[in-house]
């Protein structure tokens, strides 16, 4: 017994000494895959345009703008003596990550409601469950403008119902994996609640819900990046010019003369993207304190 | 109410489990544990004795006959908690530490923090992992865990500790030192033990009376009271009674297993205190 203790503490000092050197490699190694991307891309870039290779598309400024280019073109200005590109960018990122965020909250707990619910009835689960997969069938551009559309009638405004279209993405994965972690639990810890004499109520929170934690994380990363997506594609259809959608449509026009704003934009969406997944990642580490392998 | 049952932990009449498949998992099964007994239930899988166990615990509907615990009907009696069960896994949750672990089932009877904390700290102590409060079952040894799995089961001071094979999947050495303990923790809770195995020497070495099942369908093939001295320790293993006994198990085992021995499979010498 001793031994097992002086192991279990010896692992906790190698935690406190480390602590620093894994920090330090993973920025190390975040850097090296930036550079390597960096690297490929002018590489490639460098190569197809002085062997004259047009397979399978050709390269050019416009179709592969330099890497440095598309970064300096946050400086430029949009219009004419009108604000550096950065500044309507961070602006139309604001807007749309609060779509996102919105959308992601709103259909992370209607997905995590749905899951609860049919986890408590069969019937309910053979009877929704094909209804909430069919959802996901419709194309999200098909029911966009409804959407819009029908909310506006209401008074309800653009961004909020891009942030229903973007909840609209979000639920299906929350429901689908907490629906299967809520029943992931050993079924003899099923029987150990019964032996207490647990209600439904208790056996959720005890035990079907800590369980299933592992899973909705899991479902909560995949959403927070289709949430972002989500909320681009819902502007589009909505017309919304404010957001990342309305600057992609925008810029999509002017590709021909000024192909740097429609890659910076691109990598702002996807900065919006990756800011959302880190959030829930975060939140992951400090929720999740279990067994290695059991972290999703 | 009978006399017997009056001071009885767990009676049973005629009782029997059909599923709807059509096996017949127990057939009139009759049983009375007196207080402070230490059972065992033994047989080859597929006896019954593990949905036996279930029945006493309430986990499981018998097709007929009755089973009181402590006097009243099994399902009264789980929703008294009347009874704590270990089973062969040791089913802790891995997002608790061992003394939150220890504790659950007092948080679900409402108890106050400070009784809580003071009662895990004697469970801990009863089963020798003091030290342990918060470390992580998964962080734990399988003997570790099955022994916070019994600090569980008994936190609440049961009068009946269900085990279903409790110490089924740890290796011999293990096994050994946990049935030990076992005897000092049930010496010191003077609770009531039904006890599911499969291995000879452990029901013998524990067991006030070890039962003996045969399977298909699940009946009780005999039942042998085990007059070995109290307090038992390891050299209780190398008496010659206790040889006897094993012997005496295995015999019946052989007798109700199935073959066409010349006994009747249903010879129940039921031993009355």
């Amino acid at each position: 017994m001793t031994t097992v203790a002086a192991g279990v503490e010896g692992r906790r000092v190698g935690f406190g000494e480390t602590r620093i050197a894994p920090a330090l490699r993973g920025l190390a190694t975040f850097v090296l895959v930036i550079a390597a991307l960096w690297g490929a891309w002018e590489g490639y870039k460098w190569l197809w345009e002085s062997t004259g290779w047009t397979w399978p598309f050709l390269v050019d400024d416009t179709t592969m703008p330099h890497i440095h280019d598309i970064l300096g073109a946050f400086r430029e200005p949009v219009t004419t003596g009108g604000p550096a590109l950065i500044h309507p960018l961070l602006d139309a990122a604001w807007f749309t990550a609060k779509e996102a965020l919105a959308g992601f909250a709103l259909g992370a707990v209607i997905g995590f409601a749905l899951a609860v619910l049919l986890v408590h009835s069969r019937l309910l689960e053979r009877g929704l469950l094909p209804y909430i997969v069919a959802s996901q069938t419709v194309p999200i551009l098909a029911v966009a403008p409804m959407v819009v559309i029908g909310l506006g009638s209401k008074g309800i405004e653009g961004w909020k119902a891009v942030a229903i279209l973007a909840a609209y993405l979000t639920f299906f994965p929350v429901a689908i994996n907490a629906l299967r972690g809520l029943q992931s639990a050993d079924p003899r810890a099923f029987e150990l609640m019964e032996s207490y004499a647990s209600s439904r109520w208790r056996v959720l929170w005890r035990l079907r819900v800590p369980a299933s934690l592992p899973y909705l994380f899991t479902a909560l990363k995949i959403s927070a990046t289709a949430s972002v997506v989500g909320a681009i594609i819902g502007e589009t259809p909505a017309s919304i010019q404010d957001g990342l959608g309305g600057a992609i449509v925008n810029f999509n026009q002017y590709y021909s003369l000024q192909p740097t704003f429609l890659w910076a934009t691109n990598i702002v969406c996807a900065v919006v993207g990756l800011g959302l997944f880190g959030l829930v990642a975060l939140a992951e580490r400090l929720v999740l304190r279990r067994a290695p392998e059991h972290v999703a | 109410m009978t006399a017997p049952t009056d001071t009885s932990v767990v009676s049973m009449t005629g009782l029997t489990k059909s599923f709807r498949t059509g096996v017949t998992a127990l057939q009139d099964i009759d049983l009375d544990i007196r207080p402070g007994e230490f059972v065992s239930l033994i047989g080859p899988s597929g006896c019954g004795k593990s949905t036996l166990l279930r029945v006493i615990g309430d986990l499981i509907q018998p097709t007929s006959g009755r089973v009181l615990v402590n006097g009243k009907s099994a399902h009264q009696a789980r929703l008294d908690h009347d009874y704590g069960i270990v089973f062969q896994d040791a089913v802790l949750y891995d997002w608790r530490t061992v003394a939150r672990n220890v504790s659950l089932p007092l948080e679900l009877l409402r108890w106050d923090r400070a009784r809580r904390k003071r009662r895990v700290q004697e469970m801990l102590e009863l089963v020798e992992l003091t030290g342990f409060e918060s470390s992580r079952p998964w962080q734990l040894s399988g003997g570790m865990q099955q022994r916070v799995s019994i600090a569980r089961a008994l936190s609440f001071d049961p009068a009946l500790l269900l085990m279903d094979e409790p110490f089924g999947a740890l290796d011999e050495m293990t096994r050994e030192r946990l049935n030990m303990q076992l005897l000092r923790i049930w010496d010191a809770s003077r609770s009531t033990v039904v006890f599911v195995t499969h291995s000879i020497p452990e029901a013998v070495f524990l067991s006030t009376r070890v039962v003996v099942m045969s399977p298909r369908p699940g009946r009780i093939a005999e039942v042998i009271a085990v007059d070995l001295p109290q307090p038992r320790g390891a050299a209780t293993r190398e008496e010659t009674r206790f040889f006897e006994l094993v012997t005496a198990v295995r015999e019946a085992l052989a007798a109700g297993g199935g073959h066409d021995s010349g006994r009747t499979a249903a010879t129940t010498t039921e031993e009355r205190y």
